[in-house]
């Protein structure tokens, strides 16, 4: 779609000079407002070099996207395998979904209050509101991922008595996959706004921090870098997980080309 | 999957899940494995929530708190739908407003809502302009898309049926594309209100001076584990009373076009 990729660049560009026209040229939108493109530039060096809310962007960006792989990779470990067994066994299920129907309408930020009271402000609170956020879509995902599977395939197991470890292994995981990875998805989209309201709310570092620190100080050119940089991380972790779906379902798109 | 549990058995199984998970937190709580200032037993916490609903704390009682995080919902929710909706629709019906919006919206997608803070704040300050505007912005995407689904999926029989009589294209946009993207809207408007209640409660978090956030934030402070936990089982339930009014809207619109056919 060669149309689409250069109107879409060309939107692009008159965004950019629009946003330079109506900051710098014209002086429509004050500073104090909204920055203009050399404030926000000399922001971004000014967080790169000498630093900015307690450290460099390097430094931020590092906190902030370790906490968010730390309470990502935790919830996965944890929500996919609760996920298989409610799946799996009808028991596990009607044990488990009425705890899950009381605490999931509870927003995942609503947590923050309670996990700074337990765990304070340093990273334990962040995980684990960070896992609660994610931990809920991976359970559901994966559980409807399970109950998707064709029946036959699950009957065809059965019968050739499959042990339960390769069933597992190679029916429910594989089968629910497709499912699972949508789950993780939107988990990892919860965890990166909850964990920037947690670090709004109270961190040392990290680009919540950058962002509370620039809005106290009435630094719009900061808030803009702060903004973009989580959009950046937002979109590079997203695009990491597509990668990682492409590879672990390769064979999910074989078997579609293999048909269509 | 397994074997299939008859109803009783289900019910059954439920009630003893509920009775399991609240009785490991009631004993964890009357054994003072745990400090009771930091995890106050079930009981404590319905008591809390009884008398926060008469009592004030942080300048208003519970119901006072609802209804100003309510009111702020509302009014960001509304104007999401009303500037979302329609945006939706046209970039589905006329493609070079798609091809213009649509990397826009992509890069602000990934911006989270709740990073918005800092600019609704200088922007429309903390009392009601910051957080109706965190609030739309996490309601808005899920209205635009939506809307777009609905416009892009419609029948193209309708459509050229339409197109073959000669209907201008304002009329088209009304008459066809509106009532066949419904069921998808209001789907959307189901995604947009979660979004939307739970951006509502990060911004009270972080800028408010009233709502059931700004008092969880009051009762962390003064180390009143069971205010917070009082306020996030308001929360909830308000959650779950809008999620489940939008789902009642969707049976029934469900139910009316299942009719029609």
């Amino acid at each position: 779609m060669p149309r689409r990729i250069s109107i879409g660049l060309a939107t692009i560009l008159v965004v950019c000079f629009l946003w330079l026209m109506a900051t710098t040229v014209l002086g429509l939108i004050p500073s104090g407002r909204f920055p203009s493109p050399a404030e926000t530039w000399s922001a971004l060096v000014h967080v790169s070099g000498r630093g900015y809310g307690g450290g460099d962007l390097a430094l931020h960006v590092y906190n902030s996207l370790r906490l968010v792989v730390m309470g990502f990779l935790f919830a996965i470990a944890t929500g996919v395998p609760l996920g298989l067994l409610m799946g799996w066994s009808r028991r596990a299920e009607a044990f488990i979904n009425p705890i899950f129907l009381i605490i999931r309408p509870i927003p995942p930020l609503a947590w923050i209050p309670l996990a700074i009271l337990w765990l304070g402000l340093g990273d334990a609170a962040k995980i684990m509101v960070i896992w609660f956020s994610a931990f809920v879509p991976s359970v559901i995902n994966t559980f409807a991922g399970v109950r998707n599977i064709d029946r036959p395939v699950l009957e065809a197991a059965y019968m050739l008595g499959m042990p339960k470890f390769r069933f597992v292994t190679e029916v429910l995981i594989p089968g629910a996959s497709p499912m699972i990875f949508t789950g993780l998805r939107l988990s990892l989209q919860a965890s990166w706004t909850t964990l920037v309201a947690a670090e709004l709310v109270g961190a040392f570092y990290g680009i919540g921090r950058v962002l509370n620190v620039a809005q106290q100080d009435l630094y719009p050119g900061m808030i803009l870098v702060g903004m973009v940089t989580v959009a950046i991380l937002g979109w590079g972790t997203t695009r990491v997980l597509g990668l990682a779906e492409a590879r672990a379902l390769r064979w999910n798109t074989a078997a579609l080309a293999a048909k269509g | 999957m397994n074997r299939q549990i008859s109803l009783l058995q289900s019910v059954a199984l439920g009630f003893l899940g509920l009775a399991c998970f609240l009785g490991f937190w009631q004993g964890m709580s009357m054994s003072g494995i745990v400090s009771n200032i930091f995890l106050p037993s079930p009981l404590e916490v319905y008591e809390r929530f009884t008398t926060l609903i008469e009592r004030r704390f942080a300048g208003a009682t519970l119901p006072g708190h609802l209804a100003a995080s309510f009111m702020r919902f509302a009014y960001g929710f509304l104007l999401a739908a009303l500037i979302g909706i329609p945006l939706g629709l046209l970039m589905g019906w006329y493609q070079l407003l798609d091809e213009i919006v649509s990397p826009l919206f992509d890069a602000l997608r990934f911006v989270a809502p709740i990073a918005w803070v800092p600019f609704a704040a200088l922007w429309f300050g903390t009392g009601i302009g910051g957080p109706i505007m965190i609030i739309f912005a996490g309601a808005f995407p899920p209205c635009v898309i939506n809307a777009y689904r609905g416009a892009k999926f419609v029948d193209p029989r309708l459509i050229e049926a339409a197109n073959m009589l000669g209907t201008p294209s304002r009329r088209v946009i009304m008459e066809v594309l509106l009532p066949s993207s419904v069921p998808s809207i209001i789907s959307g408007l189901r995604v947009s209100a979660g979004l939307g209640w739970q951006s509502l409660v990060g911004a009270e978090l972080i800028v408010a001076s009233a709502g059931v956030g700004y008092m969880m934030v009051q009762g962390q402070a003064n180390i009143q584990t069971h205010t917070v936990m009082a306020g996030m089982v308001a929360i909830g339930l308000v959650g779950l009373a809008l999620d489940s009014a939008l789902r009642g809207a969707e049976r029934v619109i469900q139910k009316r076009r299942g009719l029609e056919q």
